[in-house]
């Protein structure tokens, strides 16, 4: 088999050539990489390719002689993944190399048809391997940044606000499930011993749907947050909401609910001992001067 | 023997709960608790628990134990100072301590107190 290695390697140049004119027929990603780039991805693979089956033989892959040639396959994959290759994109890579390399077998043993059809079996196994490990690095890749994405967007869609001295909001987005409820917990949580406020209104206008399984979820991060000390109000109750927690015959008779941010923020207020005045300069100038008096 | 100081501050008394507690601890905090309250007539317990990092189930039970015996005895609790990874043990074992008041800190469960005791006054002022 030491063939093989010995046409790759002295047919380089002339294997990388054909190889990218029959990978631009096949995928032109100009727009995602560099020629050069491409150029230098194609000698090194090349070079590890001839490398590999010197030392270990193209059937085994998961030889030591390999390891180059697989590490190498897994980053391009990778950092091609990232740059927004598909995962075939990323397999037709290593695929276009057939044509090429079945070119130069035929020209080289064409006296010897027995032996030219076994090197071009190996080196059909050989790519069609090679393709399967850049298509799972490829999307290994992927799942990894839908996996960060989520991360993020899960830390995103929990802000806690703080609305004034003592009171905390907490306006949920999207749909609460067991995972986000424990972010959202402990997020409300830690705000309330940091800011040392009494109260929280846990705003729930963006939340699609509730059910028995978000009520109990809510009903938790309430009495959490009554355990330390500090009471919840929940607001944003749409009227569809309102009517879905009657028909599912939900208990939130132990908790204070508003049908709007402004009416809980108000009772917030109320509650701590303060009420918000429209000051003589304000009604003059109604731009200038909302809130900008403090009562206490 | 070990056991949990129960201060007098004025009409309260503050528990401030420092150490791991099992069995004996609790059967006596439960003692020095509900003695305290008759001979003191206090009127308010504040139980700090803001140094327990760590509480089970055994824990939440004493806390609401003592708050029983102290609304018997005609006094108030308030547990002052948990922490969120308290708060949130406690709610996944499902123990919401509903009988017991809670507030942030000594100071605002203090404020809490007093303010009852208060009112408390006032009421029994209007009725007589």
């Amino acid at each position: 088999m030491n063939d093989l290695a010995e046409i790759i390697s002295q047919n380089e140049d002339r294997l990388r050539t054909e190889w990218i004119r029959t990978m631009s027929s096949a995928v032109e990603r100009a727009d995602l990489i560099s020629k050069a780039e491409l150029d230098e991805q194609c000698n090194s693979i090349l070079k590890a390719l001839a490398d590999g089956v010197k030392t270990s033989g193209p059937e085994n892959l998961s030889g030591a002689g390999w390891s180059g040639a697989r590490e190498l396959l897994s980053s391009i994959s990778a950092s091609r993944a990232r740059r927004g290759f598909s995962p075939g994109d990323v397999a037709m890579f290593v695929l276009s190399l057939k044509q090429p390399l079945f070119v130069l077998v035929r020209e080289k043993m064409s006296k010897n048809p027995d032996a030219m059809f076994e090197t071009i079996w190996s080196v059909t196994q050989l790519l069609d391997r090679l393709a399967l490990i850049t298509t799972d690095a490829s999307i290994a890749t992927r799942e990894e940044m839908i996996m960060r994405q989520q991360q993020e967007l899960m830390e995103l869609s929990t802000p806690v606000v703080k609305l004034w001295d003592g009171i905390l909001a907490l306006p949920i987005i999207g749909t609460l499930d067991s995972a986000r409820t424990q972010v959202v917990m402990e997020s409300l949580l830690q705000a309330v011993v940091a800011t040392n406020s009494r109260y929280a209104i846990i705003d729930i206008t963006g939340v699609p749907t509730v059910d028995t399984l978000v009520a109990q979820h809510l009903l938790k991060t309430i009495t959490a947050a009554r355990l330390m000390g500090a009471e919840c109000i929940i607001s944003g109750v749409r009227p569809q909401i309102a009517q879905t927690i009657v028909h599912l015959g939900i208990n939130l008779e132990d908790v204070i609910t508003k049908a709007k941010l402004s009416d809980a923020f108000a009772l917030a207020l109320q509650r701590s001992g303060r009420a918000v005045v429209r000051t003589a300069a304000a009604a003059a100038n109604p731009l200038g001067g909302f809130f900008s008096k403090r009562e206490e | 023997m070990e056991r949990i100081p129960v201060l007098r501050m004025g009409s309260l008394l503050l528990i401030t709960i420092q150490v791991d507690m099992h069995d004996k601890l609790a059967l006596q905090l439960q003692d020095d608790v509900t003695e305290r309250i008759s001979d003191w007539g206090s009127t308010g317990v504040l139980i700090d628990i803001s140094s327990l990092e760590i509480v089970d189930s055994f824990i939440g039970r004493m806390l609401a134990n003592i708050a029983g015996m102290s609304r018997v005895l005609g006094a108030e609790t308030v547990v002052v100072g948990m922490q969120p990874a308290v708060a949130i043990t406690l709610v996944e074992l499902g123990m919401s301590l509903a009988g017991v008041r809670t507030a942030l800190s000594v100071e605002a469960g203090m404020e809490l107190l007093y303010g009852n005791a208060i009112t408390g006054s006032e009421n029994e002022r209007t009725e007589a």
